[in-house]
């Protein structure tokens, strides 16, 4: 028998204090402290070059100079500054490309979840053919498509992975329209736009946030990507994958150009994680399915 | 049922391909970038300049375009790679045996040290050695494979170089070789010593690509093999008296891998994606190496060849998945 | 009268640590007798499962015996230890559970299931496995054993499935069966074919079983003495004629109530 009852909404507060998110939190705090606080924290223009201290090791080592604390890179720029200044494109990328797609693949899901099987079948084909498709290979071929820029990477995340939302929202949305507050909205003649705004919308967005957790972190990735193979943001602006690729190129000489980016991108990955996770620990409980 | 699975499928692979096909097709012409400019000799002639478009077809429209790629598809052409200047399924196929090779290795290398860590986590159960188990998991599934690839350089090039970080094989041992399968020949032939070289440009590539494998095949079945060691049957088990470590890997192991592979299974494709990036970063040659120089060099006809292989080995990879989950399920085998 | 070979005295089973702990069972006394069915009754809840858990020394995770001891043949099962109680499963004690379908592996064939038993625990070799095997499920009357034995368990039926899970538990001629709600799970034919059965096989090789079961019509159909529980303790105990027509507490009154109380004390007197 059908229980009357709208589905509990999570105690959020409760979820928001455990120990994943809160040191995946602290992380991601530092991350965002990092990139709008750059000009104040790092130590030099991260595009200034100095071609008389190229390649020059971290502060601590033989031959360092404390004026650059964890050395420059082959062109003479300092680490640590490019690092700092790096967080601003991946705070942007993770920020923007991760609610776009959570935007589109949620509304696609949404609809597809309620509005009858037609809507629903297209969206699964749709959704097979998209799947088809190899991501990394498939950002690559976007990104050279619509030319360098923060705008393309952007894109290139959210036409790959809107279908992340799409199928979780789906299946879910699908879940509540067979519940009875959902009946008793349509009795009430509801129009069905509004019965997914205002009813079943509100009790996807714990597993949304999650979600958008989660993809924030994968749009980190996917930046690091490209711009690792050159194809991200134009010139020489500041990006971790940009660093690790001169690293790889100068690693026999300068290990600390690559070993420091790759550290960063390490660190934000795992504090995505641990949110993400901590999230989804928090509110699975609550949901109980 | 396993029949009708399959056919179902087959004739989705084909439609699928299509989409994919129309859909990269038309991403490339929207290119900015003309390919041609950037094969053209100093001092062409405008003439020369268009009969290299009109060779390549560039002159017609989008349509036209597609329509003789298709026929060129149907009779086995699939056009001529601008910048390599060869013909594009002969390259690609050249180039795929090394792929599907570290695809595979790394797949196998995966799924054994996932299912290894999965069945020592769940005997170890409330104890520290499983909470060890949980974070070296973790760690695992936490960087992506080309970071992965990435620290092994780090370490392997330059703290302790005893791996080689590039390349596929001593140029010196590459003769003599009759496919492009130069791991599977060599032990087939019984050439240790290539076979052992092979395997050591393989190791540091095929390790990255396979450890976040590893790490989800080890969750999930973990977490299988702890609410499987939970049914009446685990529980029957005991009450004859055989041990734990017989009931884990008999009555619990081939319940567990069900689900372990329905789940797992839709990754193992990101693996097979993974070469893209990690062939680039060993500097092997394979398909995903050569995909990376496509994409830059803007050679169309090859980019739309690489990325229907892709696809179709995706599909072909998915539909393997299915076929063993519905085998190791004796429910669904005769339906 | 001859040695029990099960005694249980004072047992006491706790689930959970120190001032959290839930008392399950407070201070059980009973006594099987060499090949004597005996019947534990209870409703849900009343710990009659749990005692049949401490028997086999396979509490769920987190109960404890936190006093009394488990007799089997004059041995302390706590005494001799979790290796010598695993020696004794299998072979001189045995479950027959109460879901058959959850009970058996469902990525096994059948009889795969019964020669390991055969094999590992009882030491025959492949080929006498393989004829036992089909001996045992013609025993239990399944009919096309041969066929059966190549069969996985989600295509025989809810009453072929309890059979052999019965005939596995007699393989090795045990001393003691533990039967835990065997007939709950089953349509009342099957329940009369698989309570035929038990008593056949019981009677043939002489095993003692303790019978686990909420229901004393059952009870009655197959029990020569009966203990009751009730909220963990034993509230009355003694041969089943006895108890039917003059029960003694006001539980077992209410149980045979729920049950039937003519037709129960009809059955009994038949025997």
């Amino acid at each position: 028998m059908a229980d009357l009852t709208t589905p509990a909404l999570p105690r959020r507060r409760r979820a928001a204090l455990n120990p994943r998110v809160a040191i995946g939190g602290a992380g991601l705090l530092l991350l965002l402290g990092c990139a709008v606080l750059a000009p104040l924290l790092a130590p030099h223009d991260p595009l200034e070059q100095d071609l008389f201290s190229t390649l020059l090791p971290p502060s601590w080592l033989a031959g360092g100079d404390p004026a650059f604390p964890l050395g420059t890179d082959g062109l003479g720029r300092d680490v640590l500054s490019r690092l700092i200044y790096s967080t601003r494109v991946t705070v942007v990328v993770a920020l923007v490309a991760a609610t776009l797609a959570g935007m589109i693949g949620s509304l696609l899901g949404l609809v597809a979840g309620y509005a009858g099987r037609a809507a629903d079948q297209a969206l699964s084909r749709l959704i097979d053919v998209w799947m088809a498709f190899p991501p990394v290979l498939l950002s690559i071929v976007l990104a050279a498509v619509l030319g360098a820029g923060l705008g393309s990477v952007i894109a290139a995340i959210v036409v790959i992975d809107w279908t992340r939302f799409a199928r979780v929202v789906r299946a879910e949305t699908m879940v509540q329209a067979r519940m009875d507050y959902v009946t008793v909205a349509r009795s009430l003649g509801l129009p069905g736009p509004a019965i997914l705004m205002r009813e079943i919308l509100p009790n996807l967005l714990p597993l949304i946030l999650t979600l958008l957790a989660v993809e924030m972190g994968i749009a980190v990735i996917v930046e690091a990507i490209l711009s690792f193979v050159g194809l991200s943001v134009a010139g020489d602006t500041a990006t971790w994958g940009g660093m690790i690729a001169e690293g790889r190129q100068v690693i026999r000489q300068a290990w600390w150009v690559l070993a420091f980016p790759m550290g960063c991108l390490v660190l934000t990955i795992f504090a995505f994680t641990l949110f993400g996770d901590g999230l989804r620990a928090a509110i699975d409980p609550v949901r109980r399915r | 049922m396993i029949r009708g699975m399959l056919l179902s499928r087959l004739m989705l692979v084909l439609p699928t391909l299509f989409g994919v096909a129309v859909v990269v097709f038309v991403l490339l012409r929207v290119v900015p970038g003309d390919p041609i400019a950037m094969m053209i000799p100093p001092g062409a002639s405008a003439a020369d300049i268009d009969r290299l478009r009109a060779l390549y077809g560039l002159d017609r429209s989008i349509a036209a375009q597609f329509g003789l790629w298709l026929s060129g598809v149907a009779g086995g052409d699939f056009g001529r790679s601008i910048s390599l200047r060869q013909d594009v399924l002969g390259l690609v196929l050249g180039r795929l045996p090394a792929t599907l090779e570290l695809a595979g290795l790394a797949a196998l290398a995966a799924v054994a040290a996932g299912a290894a860590l999965a069945l020592a986590g769940a005997y170890l159960r409330s104890t520290p050695g499983e909470w060890l188990i949980d974070a070296v998991v973790a760690v695992a599934l936490g960087i992506p494979d080309f970071l992965w690839g990435l620290l092994f350089i780090l370490v392997f090039a330059v703290l302790a170089p005893v791996l080689p970080v590039s390349g596929r094989i001593d140029p010196g041992m590459a003769t003599g070789f009759s496919t492009n399968f130069y791991l599977i020949e060599s032990i087939a032939t019984g050439r240790w010593t290539v076979a052992g070289g092979l395997l050591r440009h393989a190791v540091l590539p095929a390790a990255a690509l396979a450890l976040p494998f590893a790490a989800i095949v080890a969750r999930v079945l973990k977490a299988s093999l702890a609410e499987t060691e939970q049914q009446d049957y685990a529980l029957m088990a005991r009450a004859r008296g055989f041990t734990r470590r017989r009931i884990l890997l008999v009555e619990a192991l081939p319940n567990a891998a069900i689900p372990t592979v329905a789940l797992a299974g839709v990754q193992v494709t990101f693996l097979l994606g993974g070469t893209v990036l990690v062939e680039r970063i060993f500097s092997y040659e394979g398909i995903g190496n050569m995909a990376i120089d496509a994409v830059i060099n803007r050679d169309l006809p090859l980019i739309q060849g690489l990325v229907l292989t892709f696809a179709l080995l995706f599909i072909a990879l998915n539909l393997v998945v299915d076929i063993v989950v519905a085998l190791l399920n004796p429910r669904l085998r005769r339906g | 009268m001859t040695e029990p070979i099960l005694r249980i005295e004072g047992l006491r089973v706790a689930i959970g640590r120190g001032t959290r702990a839930v008392p399950i069972l407070r201070g059980v006394d009973l006594a099987v007798a060499p090949g004597e069915v005996h019947g534990l009754v209870g409703e849900s809840g009343a710990g009659k499962s749990m005692i049949g858990r401490a028997v086999l020394g396979l509490l769920p995770g987190g109960a404890r015996i936190t006093a009394g001891t488990v007799s089997y043949g004059g041995l302390d099962m706590a005494a001799i230890g979790p290796r010598g109680r695993q020696r004794l499963l299998g072979r001189e004690i045995a479950l027959v559970p109460q879901d058959p379908t959850a009970a058996l592996n469902p990525v096994r064939r059948i009889g795969r299931q019964i020669t390991d038993v055969l094999r590992l625990r009882l030491g025959l070799g492949r080929a006498e496995a393989a004829r036992r095997a089909v001996e045992i499920l013609a025993e239990t009357a399944i009919r096309e054993p041969e066929r059966v034995v190549q069969q996985y368990p989600h295509e025989l039926s809810g009453g072929m499935r309890q059979r052999v899970l019965i005939g596995i538990a007699f393989a090795g001629r045990p001393r003691l069966i533990v039967a835990d709600e065997p007939t709950t799970a089953l349509d009342v034919t099957a329940q009369r074919e698989i309570l035929r059965l038990i008593r056949q096989l019981q009677g043939r090789y002489g095993s003692a079983v303790l019978f686990i079961t909420h229901d004393l019509g059952v009870v009655a159909k197959i029990c020569q003495r009966v203990t009751v529980l009730h909220a963990g303790r034993v509230v009355e105990e003694g041969d089943i004629a006895g108890i039917l027509q003059a029960p003694r507490h006001a539980y077992t009154g209410a149980l045979l109530a729920a049950t039937g109380r003519a037709t129960a004390r009809r059955r009994s007197r038949r025997r």
